[in-house]
């Protein structure tokens, strides 16, 4: 589904991936992990179109098209979305307006059938239930006022309505309680099925305890310095980042 | 020069010509005030932008016109129903005023729902010893020597004008509208129309009152120079609603004046869509203990449009507050300004003052001039005051885009999303409407469900 080969990029002229070589199966999790300053939120970002990062090199291959080509919109109209680490609060534009807006953009893209805006209560209300969401939020100006784990549940709200392919977390764990942690993880596991895939961008190995990934990847000063299983991420856990510095000498340094 | 003279042989003669045919009728009080102030304009002529007031606003283009005073009815095209339906809200099929170029026409008026008020003909209302004292305070209280020229013309110039009085502790659920339509027969001179409308609401009354300027033909120029005085009695309750949607080629110049009483509320909202030139001066005076009043308005200009918004907010009285937004959006090659006075006079102590006034700009050519004033002359107030300036948020679009939707809509959506601030408090669903869909059209884009 998805192959990214030999991926570099920069923002204001510092490079921050310097060659991620990474290929996603369609039903598979994976994890990317990795210090602070590693590059695993540049590449989700990167992955989903944002404007201040550079592509100096490489390619990424989505669903045999070249996504790098592709504007953000359309990006995520073919089935790319990515879950902000900090959600964007839009003053003025209700929550149910920009989902059902985001929705029907997208059904117009694949040829399919648009809802007015009764039909999208009604969707609505059962993606809702999926995060836990209290139907006073939809009537709210997008994350305007929503406490952290609001927001997160949010960004999984909307992942829920647009359905993506190829879904990207980005730190999606951080500021949430435990509470709110296992909400949203339960959220992404009962969207997910054998037709997508994940991508968890995360610090820590909490997050893995509930939605489990088939591969973790290791970043480190942009690039990818160790895999393996669900177990590395445990591994990491108790050993710490610094373990991968003594591992790989200076490449790990960040 | 030759225009010039010309041109004020025209604002000349029409005075002449009114104070012949109204000498007779008048107070003599009414008169002087009307000589008084013609010799200021003549002394005067209109603002420059050497004066501080008028700096960012050129009116050069409304001094070299020859426009061709109203100063009494004359023929329309317009008639009652279909023909008006375009000016009319649904909320005051029964409770609307019409005014054709600044004169009021009952035939064409429609106020089946308003037997509780007293509204007459201002000439009428003058020969009512009751009515002429209350109207006699409110223009005499204006000295011609503060005025601005286009004031002082205004009431040189003025006929046709209405009186409304919302008799004590009633209650007008019905929104009021005072409709002014300019209309311009093919062939004939640019019209000046001189509105001016004088509202008393008196101790506990509560009303609406929709303001609201079109034309019959958005081609057409014209010059629009209105005066609306409104008095709100002890207690009073007022909603006041400004609408400016004048032809994209008109000159628009308007006044509001309003004296708020003890414990009385005005809340106002003001929005400017229309006319190439316009210029809105607001003064609200609280005189009078825990009176309150929340002036909020939004500017929504493109091309080469040019909006002024003066406000001054002036506290006299302990105990009063006020709360003011005003928020601007700007495209193409469009310039605002707004200037906010507050002032907090010595002794109105527990003043409680905000004003904000913000900014988007859609184009790198627009302008805005914005200037927040506050003068406090107490010590025990609460007062804060600020303006902002800003393009859309690049955050907000990426985010925006990051979930499906182009470019285009993603600013159209921020841009109502900016305006919606100003637009929640209006309580009147059409003119709600009406603004959703100037601010959405603006990208011809249909979203909102």
């Amino acid at each position: 589904m998805l192959e990214i080969r030999n991926l570099t990029a920069s923002i204001d002229g510092n490079q921050i991936l310097k060659g991620i070589n990474l290929t996603v199966n369609k039903g598979e999790v994976h994890a990317i992990m990795g210090p602070n300053g590693s590059g695993k939120s540049t590449l989700a970002k990167v992955l989903a179109g944002h404007p201040a990062y550079e592509v100096t090199g490489g390619e990424v291959i989505y669903d045999g098209k070249n996504l790098l080509e592709m504007s953000p919109d359309v990006r995520a109209r073919e089935g790319v979305f990515m879950a902000f680490q900090y959600p964007v609060e839009v003053p003025g534009v209700s929550n149910s307006q920009f989902l059902r807006l985001a929705y029907n953009e997208k059904q117009k893209h694949l040829g399919e059938e648009e809802l007015d805006p009764l039909e999208f209560k009604d969707l609505l209300k059962e993606k809702a239930a999926l995060v836990e969401m209290d139907a006073s939020f939809m009537t709210r100006s997008v994350n305007e006022g929503f406490s952290g784990g609001e927001k997160k549940r949010n960004e999984i709200l909307q992942m829920a309505v647009l359905d993506p392919k190829l879904s990207v977390l980005d730190e999606t764990d951080s500021g949430l309680d435990i509470d709110a942690l296992r909400v949203v993880a339960e959220g992404v596991n009962k969207l997910h099925d054998p037709n997508k895939a994940v991508i968890v961008v995360t610090h820590y190995q909490r997050l893995l305890n509930y939605i489990v990934p088939d591969f973790v990847h290791v970043l480190s000063g942009g690039r990818i310095v160790k895999e393996g299983g669900k177990e590395l991420a445990l591994e990491l856990e108790e050993k710490g980042y610094d373990w991968l510095k003594n591992e790989n000498g200076k490449s790990a340094s960040t | 020069m030759k225009t010039e003279t010309a041109k004020a042989d025209l604002y000349n003669s029409a005075f002449h010509e009114l104070i012949e045919k109204v000498g007779g009728t008048e107070p003599s009080w009414l008169r002087e005030i009307r000589e008084q102030s013609f010799a200021q304009f003549e002394r005067a002529g209109f603002p420059t932008v050497q004066q501080e007031e008028w700096k960012y606003t050129n009116v050069g283009s409304i001094a070299k016109t020859n426009f061709r005073p109203v100063t009494a009815a004359n023929g329309t095209a317009l008639s009652k129903g279909e023909a008006l339906s375009p000016f009319t809200y649904e909320e005051t099929r029964n409770s609307v005023f019409v005014f054709v170029n600044g004169i009021f026409r009952s035939d064409l008026s429609s106020v089946k729902s308003l037997a509780a008020i007293t509204a007459i003909k201002l000439d009428q209302a003058l020969k009512d010893p009751n009515h002429e004292s209350v109207i006699r305070e409110s223009l005499q209280r204006r000295t011609p020597d503060n005025e601005n020229g286009f004031a002082l013309l205004n009431t040189a110039l003025f006929a046709g004008g209405l009186f409304i009085r919302i008799p004590r502790g009633v209650e007008i659920e019905t929104p009021i509208q005072l409709q002014f339509i300019s209309e311009t027969i093919k062939g004939e001179t640019a019209a000046a129309a001189f509105p001016r409308i004088v509202i008393v609401a008196e101790a506990n009354s509560a009303a609406t009152i929709i303001e609201s300027y079109a034309a019959s033909d958005n081609e057409s120029s014209y010059f629009t120079n209105a005066i609306v005085d409104l008095v709100l009695e002890d207690g009073a309750r007022l909603r006041h609603y400004k609408v400016q949607r004048e032809g994209l080629r008109a000159a628009h110049i308007a006044t509001t004046r309003v004296d708020v009483g003890s414990r009385a509320v005005y809340d106002t909202t003001t929005i400017n869509l229309g006319a190439a030139l316009s210029r809105h001066d607001i003064k609200v005076t609280m005189d009078h203990e825990g009176a309150s009043c929340s002036v909020d308005g939004l500017y929504m200009v493109d091309g080469n449009q040019h909006t002024d918004t003066h406000s001054v907010i002036d506290h006299r009285q302990p105990h009063c507050s006020s709360h003011q937004l005003y928020k601007g959006i700007l495209d193409g090659k469009s310039r605002a300004v707004f200037n906010g006075k507050v002032f907090v006079r010595h002794g109105a102590q527990q003043t409680d003052a905000r004003q904000t006034n913000k900014n988007l700009l859609l184009s790198n050519d627009a302008q805005v001039d914005t200037k927040p004033q506050l003068e406090i002359y107490a010590d025990d107030v609460k007062c804060t005051h600020g303006a902002a300036i800003g393009q859309i948020d690049e955050d907000m679009m990426f985010y925006l885009e990051s979930r499906g939707i182009n470019p285009a809509l993603a600013k159209n959506m921020l841009t109502y999303g900016f305006a919606e601030e100003v637009i929640e408090k209006i309580q009147i669903e059409s003119i709600k409407r009406e603004l959703d869909e100037a601010v959405l059209n603006r990208l011809q884009a249909e979203w909102k469900g």
